[in-house]
């Protein structure tokens, strides 16, 4: 046997970052079918317009800033960049609102910044928020869940809605949004988000058990988790346990974000369970799986130390919460996820590993 | 004696307050929601600084350096009053648009950055023509800043023109384009820092442009050699 020898390091990078972002694409493929399982064939079709746009957008400006344009597209992170953003918004948003949020997130937040790698902020997270700020009235346009809406758009109605604001037949959104069993689509209840749902309860005097009775949260696989979203949370929940298992992402980040979501949501649970939603819904409803495992993860943006990432994932959690029930705004990861994103050269910097045989403590120094 | 071609040069462009100081940033982020309300302010402001730059250099020889910026600061206040109380005689609505930020003038670093620099060591004259172009800069400044947020955030121009220029202008408002959902993002202040931030990027990018264009010429002359035989 000949053994050959060679310098460190023995052990080879197996991945490229084209390879990471598209074992993370693929990751997200069993909550991507369940989201357009439940929520109809918008996402995917928002998912074309910004994965399109994305490329463009960055080919342009990659060609403007004179950089290698083939191998930067090829690393898929604008693709990934779209489809997270097509996940988190409305599934009928008008076409021209995903647009101005790919912009956003790839001219702004990414290529401004120098590129990917430097970028500060998540850029999917970016857009989001721009867009939230800048249209609150068609950012929170969800329409209900398959399993309850009075009529389910096809795929053409679909692509209709984003392109006209329309039906082929007809229906705007607000109309879709009304929900079966009313007496006629005029006497239908208009059904939201169930984040949406709790949060104009609780301003109406309702309890929380009161809220969770409302037809939001009828026929779903738990209580708390509203029609559709607590399955949509699960399938997100198998595809990032699968990036965990494959090694793409540390544990550390999705899982302190989740355990800190729950303990700070059962904290206030305890406190006063009528004002305060359980753990569970905290958990199922709105982005926290998708934030935990797909978003708050990006090796860019989110500090890089093990103890920063514990850190980083709890603050994250922490926020999430605080967000959502005293804020203004419904969900709050892409906030919360933003304002971490600035804390990280701090944390970075108070976590750093020890370097072997440095700042030895006396104690051992002696022995 | 005075050179004032360099004068208007620096006020406009090269020296120009906001895109290059960076002075009188929290006015120029806060009013600039419209292309009114920016030229409003650049006016006011324009007044203000003529009036002082004038007055600190005709008082220059006089004041004790030692106590010269209390004393800037009190002529600055006292023709910020005057500007106040002019415009809520004749501009009210204009006055009640801009609220705090036009006795807040008091406290833009642009005038008293002028009045320090330079009115209290040049003639009145030069002074004078020294606020009428720092003013016209950051003027402009506002009212390109107001005029992109207001075309962006609500696809009109020139809304509440006659808070400005009375009843004449009651109809100037240009509509570009209708919308049920204005892009919010323009109008608030982080919109503000965006588009500033684009101004100041595209500055940067036509004086880069300017400096390859005069460096190009030179390159060419160093070429020739010249080699000596002795």
């Amino acid at each position: 046997m000949k053994l050959s020898l060679s310098s460190s390091p023995h052990q080879r990078v197996k991945r490229d970052t084209g390879q990471v972002m598209r074992i993370v694409i693929y990751a997200m493929i069993p909550g991507m079918i369940a989201q357009s399982w439940f929520f109809g064939w918008g996402m995917l079709i928002q998912a074309i317009i910004a994965v399109a746009s994305a490329l463009i957008f960055e080919g342009v400006i990659l060609y403007l800033r004179k950089r290698p344009i083939e191998r930067t597209l090829t690393d898929y992170s604008a693709v990934l960049t779209g489809l997270l953003i097509a996940i988190s918004i409305p599934p009928t948003l008008p076409w021209w609102m995903t647009i101005i949020g790919v912009f956003f997130a790839i001219a702004v937040a990414k290529q401004v910044y120098g590129g990917l790698g430097f970028n500060i902020f998540n850029p999917a997270m970016i857009a989001y928020v721009v867009l939230l700020i800048s249209f609150p009235a068609a950012m929170s346009l969800w329409l209900p869940a398959a399993t309850h809406a009075a009529i389910t758009p096809s795929f053409l109605d679909s692509a209709s809605l984003i392109f006209t604001g329309f039906t082929t037949s007809g229906y705007d959104v607000t109309q879709l949004r009304t929900v079966a069993g009313g007496a006629s689509m005029v006497d239908g209840v208009t059904m939201a988000t169930p984040l949406d749902t709790l949060k104009t309860d609780l301003t109406q005097g309702l309890t929380y058990s009161e809220s969770l009775a409302k037809p939001t949260f009828d026929g779903s696989l738990f209580d708390a988790a509203g029609a559709g979203w607590g399955w949509v949370s699960l399938a997100y929940l198998l595809g990032g346990l699968g990036l965990v298992k494959t090694r793409v992402i540390s544990w550390h980040i999705p899982g302190s974000m989740v355990i800190s979501v729950f303990v700070c949501a059962a904290a206030l649970h305890l406190v006063n369970g009528d004002l305060y939603a359980s753990p569970l819904f905290h958990l199922l409803n709105g982005a926290v799986i998708v934030g935990a495992f797909f978003i708050a993860t990006d090796p860019v943006s989110a500090s890089t130390t093990p103890k920063g990432r514990i850190i980083f994932g709890a603050a994250i959690g922490f926020w999430v919460v605080i967000i959502r029930v005293f804020g203004g705004y419904p969900d709050a990861v892409a906030f919360a996820v933003i304002i971490m994103n600035m804390a990280v050269p701090l944390i970075d910097y108070y976590t750093r590993p020890r370097v072997y045989g440095k700042n030895v403590s006396s104690k051992r120094g002696a022995k | 004696m005075t050179d004032f071609r360099d004068l208007s040069l620096q006020g406009l462009w090269k020296n120009n307050p906001a895109l290059v100081q960076l002075l009188g940033l929290c006015p120029l982020l806060a009013v600039t929601s419209t292309f009114i309300n920016g030229l409003g302010l650049g006016l006011a402001t324009m007044l203000v600084l003529i009036g002082s730059n004038v007055t600190v250099s005709l008082v220059r020889n006089i004041v004790r350096n030692e106590i010269r910026i209390p004393v800037f600061v009190m002529i600055i206040a006292s023709f910020v009053t005057i500007v106040q109380l002019l415009m809520n005689a004749y501009t009210y609505d204009l006055y009640l648009a801009l609220g705090i930020f036009i006795p807040l003038i008091v406290t833009n670093c642009a005038i008293i950055g002028r009045a320090e620099a330079f009115a209290s060591k040049n003639q009145p004259l030069a002074s004078a023509y020294d606020g009428v172009m720092m003013g016209l800069g950051f003027t402009a400044v506002l009212v390109i800043l107001g005029g992109l947020r207001e075309i962006l955030g609500a696809g009109t121009l020139f809304t509440g023109a006659d808070r400005l220029f009375g009843e004449v202008a009651q109809n100037w408002t240009i509509t570009l384009f209708e919308t049920d959902s204005p892009f919010l993002l323009a109008i608030l202040p982080p919109g503000a820092f965006l588009a500033m931030g684009l101004l100041i990027a595209v500055k940067n990018m036509i004086d880069a442009k300017i400096a390859e264009k005069e460096t190009t010429p030179k390159a060419k002359a160093e070429r020739v050699r010249i080699t000596a035989e002795t």
